[in-house]
């Protein structure tokens, strides 16, 4: 039943010498048949992948979400008017050439909306990217050095936890005024790390504790293997969904502060697009195409990511797997 | 073989570590090499934790271990992998020993890449197969599997079977057929016996009197952390002593007497013990004023050759009934 394991080069050993005092009662044991039998490199990694292609969640989320990169990534090349160029005629629908028609201002929306797209994905992973690196840092020491420590830190935690971080966010967008998408990001990371920290440290304090843990002790193993073999692998999981989680709840907020007119003034964004088409009335005037692309753009990146969410948690977790 | 001596653990709880609970107090007790000794309290009663500070899981507060003389409490990291190469543990909760994110094999292969990287494939998959022969597991239904495929009788035989591998001299078994069903664990039961007269040391830890009774050869009687009495299964068994035991004793069915019977002796034994302390009455009449080496209320006294009993109070805070 079990498929024979590949040999493997770069089997990690505890160290030299340890080894050498092995063997009781095995004499003939060939040097090729050493390493023979142990796991393949990744091949958990391997069959992740396996179950990660095989989940309908996973793949249409990854799709729908990579495609809008793509077209963000590989889109300006195709472009041939700058967001805010006045490029043709005031408020045309989508034709050949403006597919997205143009604004009130004879702007090109498809323009905008690739332009839009970069300062949200970069948004995400930025706002996502620094939230989770606080989050997770601060989750991690709390929980595995517990003690005095972990109280700090949760302190800390719970009161940023209770800071009501947009109302924060718009005063501070208001009135420091920084209005680069870096920036933008930066603030929406600082005060969106809290639930990460405390999750990671919940997480890391039941891990700890397990007898799983002190299993791989009485294996011999050391603290830095136990910590990649052991813990870290049970968290992978659970921190890149929550990395995917922080990405589509950055996008959502910077949309929101846009939205509000909070936005960046030297970027485009689809956020951005959607307050000044609410500002020039585009819904009154029946330009669909200014609105749509943007808040569509939103809805199914965020939509996806969330998805995703919920496929990877089935292919990461094997009790969910036979459902 | 294994010493315990005056062992103490003192867990820090509360917020800022602000109250202690003195999980184990002043333990003392031996295992030698082909010896089953059983260790029984009800829950909460530290039997866990002196498990895991002789497998050097848990610091110990106080007092001292020592394995074959040598003192085993502070151990640097290559040291603890040749003491693990003799004392090995089964724990408690089959269920959180195996990594939930990997195939219950991944114990074993943990194992042979610590300690036994130069054993073939083959020569492995027997040496597995004997074991899991030993703990009654057919090979092809266990392996493969991941942990919640299995249940929880499985998974501790799979642990069992772990210990096995190493050629071990201690094993320290916490609660180890808490999860099987009656034949089976008959089966274990044999095998505790058939590795005892192989010369393996077996500290048994367990809630359960009769199977106490069933597999040792001495036991020892843990209340609130204290040892109350200890000494040979039959010497105990035949004449609890301690007010704690005789409670615990009085609710296991004899096979071989009738309730009458053991009515009638309870009552006797209650008559002759009532309002007294054996500890104080020894410690008293032995003019023993350099008592100040093991504080009041948690030391021993031989009653009658190999069997040792503590001072009458219950809990180590209470007074003494004597006194
Ligand atoms: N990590 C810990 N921190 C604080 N207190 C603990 C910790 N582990 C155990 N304790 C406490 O120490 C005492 C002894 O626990 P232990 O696990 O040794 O009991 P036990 O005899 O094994 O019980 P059981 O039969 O239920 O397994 C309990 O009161 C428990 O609450
Ligand atoms: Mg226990």
């Amino acid at each position: 039943m079990r498929e024979e394991k590949g040999m493997t080069a770069t089997q990690p050993v505890a160290g030299p010498g340890i080894e050498a005092s092995e063997q009781p009662g095995v004499t003939g044991a060939t040097s090729g048949g050493v390493m023979a039998g142990g796991r393949k490199p990744g091949g958990d990694t391997r069959e992740t992948l396996y179950f990660a292609l095989r989940n309908p969640k996973v793949v249409i989320g990854a799709v729908v979400v990579l495609g809008f990169l793509l077209v963000g990534l590989i889109g300006p090349a195709f472009l041939r008017f700058a967001p805010m160029d006045y490029a043709g005629p005031p408020m045309a629908p989508p034709s050949a050439d403006f597919p997205f028609g143009t604004t009130t201002f004879g702007q090109d929306v498809f323009a905008q909306f690739v332009a839009g797209l970069r300062s949200t994905f970069l948004v995400g992973l930025l706002g996502g990217g620094v939230s989770a690196v606080i989050g997770m840092a601060i989750g991690f020491v709390a929980g595995y050095r517990g003690g005095l420590i972990d109280e700090l830190l949760n302190m800390l935690t719970n009161v940023v936890l209770v800071i009501p971080g947009f109302v924060v966010l718009i005063i501070i967008n208001a009135y420091l005024g920084v209005r680069s998408v870096p920036m933008q990001a930066l603030y929406i990371g600082v005060f969106s790390w809290p639930w990460v920290a405390r999750a990671v440290r919940a997480q890391t304090l039941s891990l700890r504790t397990r007898d799983f843990i002190d299993l791989a002790k009485l294996s011999g193993v050391g603290v830095g293997t136990i910590l990649r073999r052991e813990v870290a692998p049970n968290m992978y999981s659970y921190l890149f969904m929550t990395f995917v989680l922080l990405f589509g709840g950055s996008i959502l907020t910077a949309a929101s502060l846009d939205f509000i007119g909070l936005g960046p003034t030297n970027a485009m964004s689809l956020g951005l697009m959607m307050n000044q088409a609410v500002q020039w009335s585009a819904l009154h005037l029946g330009l669909w195409w200014w609105f749509i692309p943007p808040g569509l753009g939103i809805t199914l990146i965020v939509g996806s990511l969330y998805i995703m969410n919920v496929g990877l948690d089935e292919v990461f977790n094997p009790k969910l797997r036979e459902m | 073989m294994l010493t315990l001596t005056q062992l103490d653990k003192v867990y820090k709880t509360g917020t800022f570590g602000s109250s202690d609970l003195h999980a184990v107090r002043q333990v003392s007790l031996d295992v030698q090499r082909g010896e089953v000794v059983s260790l029984i309290g009800e829950s909460g009663s530290g039997k866990s934790t002196i498990g895991k500070m002789v497998l050097h899981l848990l610091d110990s507060t106080g007092g001292s271990i020592t394995f074959d003389g040598r003192d085993v409490t502070k151990l640097g990291f290559r040291a603890r992998r040749d003491y693990y190469r003799k004392v090995q543990g089964v724990f408690q909760d089959p269920f959180s020993s195996f990594n939930p994110i990997y195939k219950v094999d991944r114990a074993f292969e943990t194992l042979r890449r610590s300690y036994f990287p130069r054993v073939s494939s083959a020569d492995w998959r027997k040496r597995l197969e004997d074991a899991l022969g030993a703990v009654t597991l057919e090979p092809d239904d266990i392996l493969g599997k991941f942990p919640h495929q299995l249940s929880g009788g499985q998974l501790q035989r799979l642990l069992i079977a772990r210990a096995l591998l190493l050629d071990i001299e201690l094993l320290v078994a916490d609660e180890i057929i808490s999860m099987l069903d009656a034949s089976t664990r008959i089966d274990v039961l044999n095998l505790l016996g058939e590795l005892k007269g192989r010369g393996l040391g077996i500290l048994f830890v367990t809630h359960d009197l009769s199977l106490g009774n069933y597999v040792s050869d001495r036991v020892v009687i843990l209340y609130k952390g204290r040892v109350v009495e200890r000494g040979d299964t039959s010497a105990v068994f035949d004449d609890p002593l301690h007010p704690y035991t005789r409670d615990l004793l009085a609710s296991v069915p004899h096979l071989d007497r009738t309730w009458e019977e053991v009515e009638v002796e309870e009552a006797e034994r209650t008559e002759r013990l009532a309002g007294r302390c054996l500890y104080h009455e020894a410690v008293a009449g032995d003019g023993a004023s350099d008592g100040g080496e093991v504080p009041d209320g948690v030391g021993l006294v031989e009653h009658a050759p190999g069997h040792f009993v503590g001072c009458f109070r219950k809990a180590a805070e209470e007074p003494c009934p004597a006194a």
